[in-house]
This record gives structure tokens, C-alpha cells and sequence, in this order.
């Protein structure tokens, strides 16, 4: 009987702790939902506030400007073959920034990566510099950089792909020193033990096992900063984005220019796009 | 014997073709390298560099420089910071170091070098070199204490410059200018029309605590705070307006792309669509979302919606939502159905099922995804600012564009590295406090 009453009392209890549990968690979501909501609506009012153009005006524009170059191009169709010709010299400029820029990019990224990586670093009171470091670079947004090297350097591509450069060696410093983390450390000290030094260690232990994750990371980054060098290009860095920038203030007649560099543009993006999915797939799940 | 000397000249082979890719590959990025330093114009690049931007730069940065001036042909003089209007001191506020009486200006420079402006005829005291004096009426004239002039004078018949560690003083028949450098960013706080400027941090403290009221209409503080805020230089409240503007583009983007991803992604998850062809239409579109660049966008919103953090916002949200769309798609797939079911038996429909089924399942790696796009948004934020003309972005373009004002551009800069960082803990704070959870916040 005691014992019963016991447990009874007991599920009461229970029951009424979980039904207090679940009462406050919906309360705790509830004003969560409220202040989300509360943010959303004024950031949007503020923003509408601070346009110079309406909302809701704006929305029933919004394919103006696709319609007028979809017109002009089709209306001079006969130059388009030529435009997108034109823009292949600027777009193999984009690309190279991007390429360049990941090559020596994530060759930096990787040596961060070793030497803030616990258990590999080659002078282990330096770990937080380095970190750091690579956490200044990844937070620099590149148009700071380009834009302050194009005042010294004057306008091109090199300008566009020291900054991208840097802000991938900072961005890839800390993926590396993640997939470092998850190396396994025998190999290491096998070599340690016949006395490798530091380089012969990372070169012969680690790299061989992270080189896979490194060079998906790396295409990744590619992908990227196709896109970055090409929105970099337009703030007057060179390359197709520069050209795009052109055909664009030129406006009404030159249109159908502009139409040949997103056709191009868009289809870069796609094709490394889909190449380095499909060999990022290759590497995660073997050559299936 | 056969099958090992078989296996050992296979094994041999291999580890030459190891061999030759190890150098190839390293060689092949040579090569590119090589090209690409070619195609770059690396070797032309020293020429169109402009060192003496850099240096420019790296001084302005840190350090400004008052101009003394006298027009020569009205005779009227001004003192001003970096030479602009804007910075003029009034006569009452002439530092020290400028002494005008009647037609005579006496400015003492560091070091021991002073300048004198009297009537038409300027006098540089070089210590250790001598007097250097310069008349300007019918051309100029330039009387040296030593026969051959030295390096630090650029002397023409129209034009001498003088510049010294201590300072510059230029002479032409329009204008004769001194000026001397200061380390520091100039008026940070306050500006000359403040009636705080010029005084020790000791004096406003006081001034504020105790001081009688300088402005009858609203106390000390409020006089300061305001006078910061609308400081005319530096323009702190622009500045922190549109720094605000673009962490709103940011944030704005990414969660309007989360909620209409979510909907969007149920249709292009291979278990939840209703049909494949649903499915397929679906996942074309956001990879042609995500494949159309956020450059695109941005420069087709910009023409739609005008210059704004509005347009920003748009554009984020336009290139996230295909990109959450194909995350939260992935996520969706991998649901485990048990739980589902468990919701199904107890007779719930189908928002019912999804809210308890499917939600609970894949919320932490969604919010995580957000949270992470969130945090690099805003450095997209920046960029996109700068294009469609909005946020902190557009006002560096203009500090650097303008190339006048590198102190500002060195403030926008750290204010943006700051923003960026601040951004990374609060999302990295709540999705710990989100996800990984005490059970308090969900």
C-alpha cells in the first residue's frame, strides 16, 4: 500500500516536473519567436527606411532590367557569338586570379594549419600567433585589401589576387588545422623515433594522410574565389567582373556586351562548379 | 620466384610513377606559375607601382600635418588641418606654435627649425645649415648660405620646396604653405566648432562632472556625446549607422534565405517531395540560383530597388536561398523515418508530423548552417555595401577613392575587422548555446 501511495506520488511529481519543463521551454521558445520576429520586421522596416528605392515598388521592377538586356540581346543576336569571344581573355584573368590565388593561398593556409595544429607544431609556444593569425586574415574581407594594394600597385590583377590569396591562406589555415587534428600521430612518431626532423615528419606522416581533405578543401576554395575575383574585378581589379563593370555603366547600347559576359560568367561558375563536386565526390567516396 | 620478381618489377614501376608524379606535379605548378607571371605582367608591375603611395599612405595613416598658409596675393592667412576648410582654426584657436603679427608670421617647427613669413620675403632657420631665404615678387628668388643647393630644396624660377624632417615649406608666387606633422588622428573626438575642443581628457571629465553648463539647452553630457556623435570630420554616427546597415544586410539575407528555404527544401528532398518531378524542378532551380553569381544579383536588385541596404539584403537572400536550399535538402534526406512514424501512430497530420517528426531531428544542423552563413555574410556584406552602395563597404570605397583621407580608411578598416569579429562570437556563442544547448534556450 505504502509503497503504492509512494508511486503514485512519485509519477505526480514527475508529471508535474515535465509538464513545468515542457511549459517553460515553450515559453522560452515563444519569446525566442518573438524577439526573432520583432528583429526581422524593424531590420526590414530600417532597411526600407534607409533604401532610396521602395520595396514593394521595386518588386514589380525586378525584371526590368533582365528584360532590357534579354531585348537587346536577342535584338543584336548576330554580336553575341562575338561578345562572348571577347570576354574569354578577361574571364581566363578571373580565372587566374582564383587559381593563383588558392595555389598560394592554401599553400600558406597549410603551413598555418601545421603550425597551429597541437601535437605537430614545430615550436608549440607559437600555436596561439599562429592561430590568431590566420583568424585576422580569414576576418579581412578581400575588397579591403585589394582596394587598399590597387591605390599602391595601381589597378590589375595582381592586387585582386594578393587579397584573395590572404584570405584563403586564412580561411584554409583553420579547415587544415581541423583535418590535422584528426591525423593520426603514429606515423609521426615512428619517423621521430628513426630522427626525422620536422619537415621530413610533416611531409612523410602528415601530409599523406590529410592531402585528400586538403586538396577537397581546396577545390572548394577554388570554387569560391572564381566568384570572389570576379566581384573583386568589378570593384576595379581587373578581369571579366572589370569588363562587366564597363558594358554596365555604359547602360543602353552596350547591353548586349554585358549579356555575352553573364552568359560566360554563369556558365564558369557552373562548369567548376560541377567538375569540382564531381571530383570532391571522387575523393570522399572513392573512384565509384 | 616468377610471381616475386613479377610482383618486385610491378612494385618498382609503381614507385617510379610515384617518383615522376611527385616532381610533375610540383613542376606543373611551376610552369603555371611561370605563365601566370607573365600573363600578370609581374616584371611591369615595379614600374606601375607606386611606392610613394605606400608611403603615402603608411604615414597618413598615423600621423596628420597642419597646413600654415598665406595667400600671396590677398596677403590673408589660415591654419588648417590637412588644408581643408572644414579644419580651419579660427583665429582664437591658432595653435601656439603659429605666431602671426600684423605681416608677420613666425612658425616654429621641431627640432629647432622656424619659419618666417614677412611681407614678401621667407625665411627657413635650418640649424646646422643656415638661413635660407626666399623672395617672391617678380618671380622667385632663392638666397642660400651655401653656394650649391642642397638635396632637400627642389628650386625652379616659379617654385621652391623645402622639406626637411621637421616639416615642408613651399613657395610659389600664389601661395607660400608650412607644414608641420603631427602623429595621431586629428578632431577624433571633437571638432573645432565643439566647445569641448582642445581640451584635456582632466578638463571634460571636469567640465561634465562638475562644470557650469556650456550650452543652456541640455546638460555637459549630453553637449559631449552629441558633439562626438555628430562630429563633422570623422562622422561617428554615420560611421556606426552604417556599420549597422550592413550587419542588418547580413542578417536580414541569411534568415529571410532560411525561411524560404525551409519550405522550398521539404520539396526537393528526395523523401518528402511529393513527386520526382517536383524534386528535380526544384533542385535545378537552386542550382541555378547558386549558379547565377551573387555579383549578378546584386547589379540586378541595385538597378530595381536604387542604392540601399534594402538591395544588399536582397541580394544575400537571393544567392543564400539556393544555397540553403541544397544544405537543408541534404538534411532533410537524412532524417531517420522511426521517428516519423512514432508521430504518425499517435494520429497526427501532416504539419503535425513534420513539426514533431521531422523539425526536432534536423533544427541543430540547420541553425548551425545559418548561424555560419550569418558570420560570412557579413563580410559579403561589406563587399556588397561597396557595390550597391550601402553600409560601411560604400563609405570605404569613398575614403579611398577620394585617396585624401587614409586615417579614415585605417579606422573603417579596424572598425570592419572588429565587426567581423564580433560577428564570429555571437554566432559561434549561439550556436553553442543553441545547439549543443543547457536545455534553458529551446
Amino acid at each position: 500500500m505504502t509503497f503504492l501511495a509512494t508511486g503514485a506520488r512519485g509519477t505526480a511529481d514527475l508529471r508535474h516536473a515535465y509538464l513545468a519543463q515542457v511549459q517553460r521551454r515553450r515559453l522560452y521558445s515563444g519569446l525566442l519567436t518573438i524577439l526573432f520576429v520583432a528583429l526581422m520586421v524593424s531590420g526590414f522596416q530600417i532597411a526600407q527606411a534607409r533604401n532610396a528605392g521602395d520595396f514593394l515598388n521595386g518588386i514589380t521592377h525586378i525584371f526590368d532590367f533582365p528584360a532590357d538586356i534579354v531585348d537587346e540581346a536577342i535584338a543584336k543576336a548576330g554580336n553575341l557569338p562575338g561578345h562572348i569571344w571577347d570576354a574569354l581573355p578577361p574571364l581566363i584573368e578571373t580565372i587566374n586570379i582564383a587559381a593563383v590565388s588558392t595555389l598560394i593561398g592554401t599553400l600558406f593556409g597549410g603551413l598555418l594549419a601545421l603550425a597551429s595544429t597541437r601535437g605537430l607544431a614545430a615550436w608549440p609556444r607559437l600555436i596561439v600567433v599562429f592561430r590568431r593569425t590566420s583568424d585576422v586574415l580569414r576576418a579581412v574581407p578581400e575588397i579591403v585589401i585589394a582596394l587598399v594594394l590597387i591605390f599602391v600597385l595601381g589597378a590589375g590583377p595582381v592586387p585582386a589576387a594578393i587579397a584573395i590569396a590572404l584570405h584563403t591562406a586564412g580561411a584554409t589555415g583553420k579547415l587544415f588545422s581541423e583535418v590535422n587534428e584528426n591525423a593520426d600521430l603514429k606515423p609521426v612518431e615512428g619517423l621521430a623515433s628513426v630522427g626525422a626532423g620536422w619537415v621530413q615528419r610533416m611531409m612523410l606522416g602528415v601530409i599523406p594522410q590529410v592531402a585528400p581533405n586538403y586538396f577537397s578543401y581546396a577545390l572548394l576554395r577554388f570554387e569560391i574565389n572564381i566568384r570572389a575575383s570576379a566581384i573583386l574585378g568589378f570593384v576595379g581589379a581587373g578581369g571579366i567582373g572589370y569588363e562587366l563593370k564597363n558594358a554596365m555603366t555604359f547602360g543602353q547600347g552596350k547591353l548586349d556586351e554585358a549579356a555575352g559576359i553573364f552568359i560566360v560568367l554563369f556558365a564558369t561558375i557552373v562548369i567548376f562548379d560541377q567538375l569540382s563536386g564531381v571530383i570532391r565526390h571522387r575523393l570522399t567516396y572513392g573512384d565509384a | 620466384m616468377a610471381a616475386t620478381a613479377a610482383m618486385q618489377s610491378d612494385l618498382l614501376a609503381r614507385f617510379r610513377g610515384k617518383r615522376i608524379r611527385s616532381f610533375a606535379v610540383p613542376a606543373l605548378i611551376l610552369v603555371y606559375l611561370t605563365y601566370v607571371f607573365f600573363a600578370f605582367d609581374l616584371p611591369g608591375l615595379a614600374s606601375r607601382a607606386r611606392l610613394d603611395n605606400a608611403a603615402i599612405l603608411m604615414s597618413d595613416a598615423v600621423a596628420h600635418k597642419v597646413h600654415v598658409t598665406r595667400d600671396n596675393r590677398s596677403g590673408e592667412m589660415s591654419v588648417s588641418i590637412e588644408g581643408s576648410r572644414r579644419m580651419t582654426f579660427a583665429a582664437n584657436q591658432r595653435p601656439d606654435w603659429v605666431q602671426v603679427d600684423g605681416d608677420t608670421v613666425q612658425i616654429d617647427l621641431p627640432q629647432g627649425h622656424s619659419v618666417t613669413y614677412d611681407g614678401p620675403v621667407v625665411s627657413y632657420d635650418y640649424p646646422g645649415y643656415g638661413v635660407i631665404r626666399i623672395t617672391s615678387d617678380n618671380g622667385i628668388h632663392l638666397d642660400l648660405p651655401t653656394p650649391e643647393v642642397p638635396d632637400f630644396i627642389n628650386a625652379s624660377s616659379t617654385r621652391v620646396a623645402i622639406t626637411t624632417p621637421a616639416g615642408r615649406l613651399s613657395v610659389t608666387r600664389s601661395r607660400t604653405e608650412t607644414l608641420r606633422y603631427f602623429p595621431g588622428w586629428e578632431l577624433f573626438f571633437f571638432d573645432l566648432a565643439s566647445p569641448y575642443w582642445g581640451m584635456s581628457w582632466g578638463q571634460v571629465a571636469s567640465t561634465v562632472l562638475v562644470g557650469e553648463r556650456l550650452d543652456p539647452a541640455q546638460s555637459n553630457v549630453s553637449l559631449m556625446v552629441s558633439n562626438i556623435w555628430n562630429n563633422t570630420i570623422w562622422r561617428h554616427g554615420d560611421v556606426v549607422w552604417a556599420l549597422g546597415e550592413t550587419i542588418l544586410m547580413a542578417f536580414l539575407g541569411t534568415f529571410g534565405a532560411a525561411m524560404i528555404a525551409l519550405p522550398l527544401a521539404f520539396l526537393a528532398a528526395g523523401n518528402f517531395a511529393p513527386s520526382r518531378a517536383i524534386r528535380f524542378v526544384m533542385r535545378r532551380i537552386f542550382d541555378f540560383v547558386r549558379g547565377v553569381d551573387g555579383l549578378i544579383f546584386t547589379i540586378i536588385l541595385s538597378r530595381a530597388f536604387g542604392p540601399g541596404p534594402m538591395t544588399g539584403a536582397l541580394a544575400i537572400l537571393t544567392t543564400d536561398t539556393g544555397s540553403f536550399g541544397k544544405l537543408f535538402s541534404e538534411a532533410l534526406e537524412n532524417v531517420d523515418d522511426k521517428q516519423i512514424e512514432g508521430i504518425r501512430s499517435t494520429g497526427a497530420n501532416v504539419i503535425q508530423r513534420y513539426r514533431f517528426g521531422v523539425i526536432p531531428q534536423v533544427l541543430p544542423v540547420l541553425l548551425s548552417q545559418v548561424l555560419y552563413m550569418f558570420e560570412s555574410n557579413t563580410r559579403s556584406a561589406t563587399i556588397i555595401g561597396a557595390i550597391v552602395g550601402g553600409g560601411i563597404g560604400l563609405l570605404l570605397t569613398q575614403a579611398i577613392q577620394t585617396t585624401a583621407d587614409w586615417e579614415k580608411v585605417t579606422y573603417y578598416i579596424i572598425l570592419i575587422v572588429l565587426m567581423v569579429f564580433a560577428m564570429d562570437a555571437l554566432s559561434g556563442w549561439l550556436r553553442r548555446r543553441l545547439i549543443k544547448g543547457d536545455g534553458s534556450g529551446r
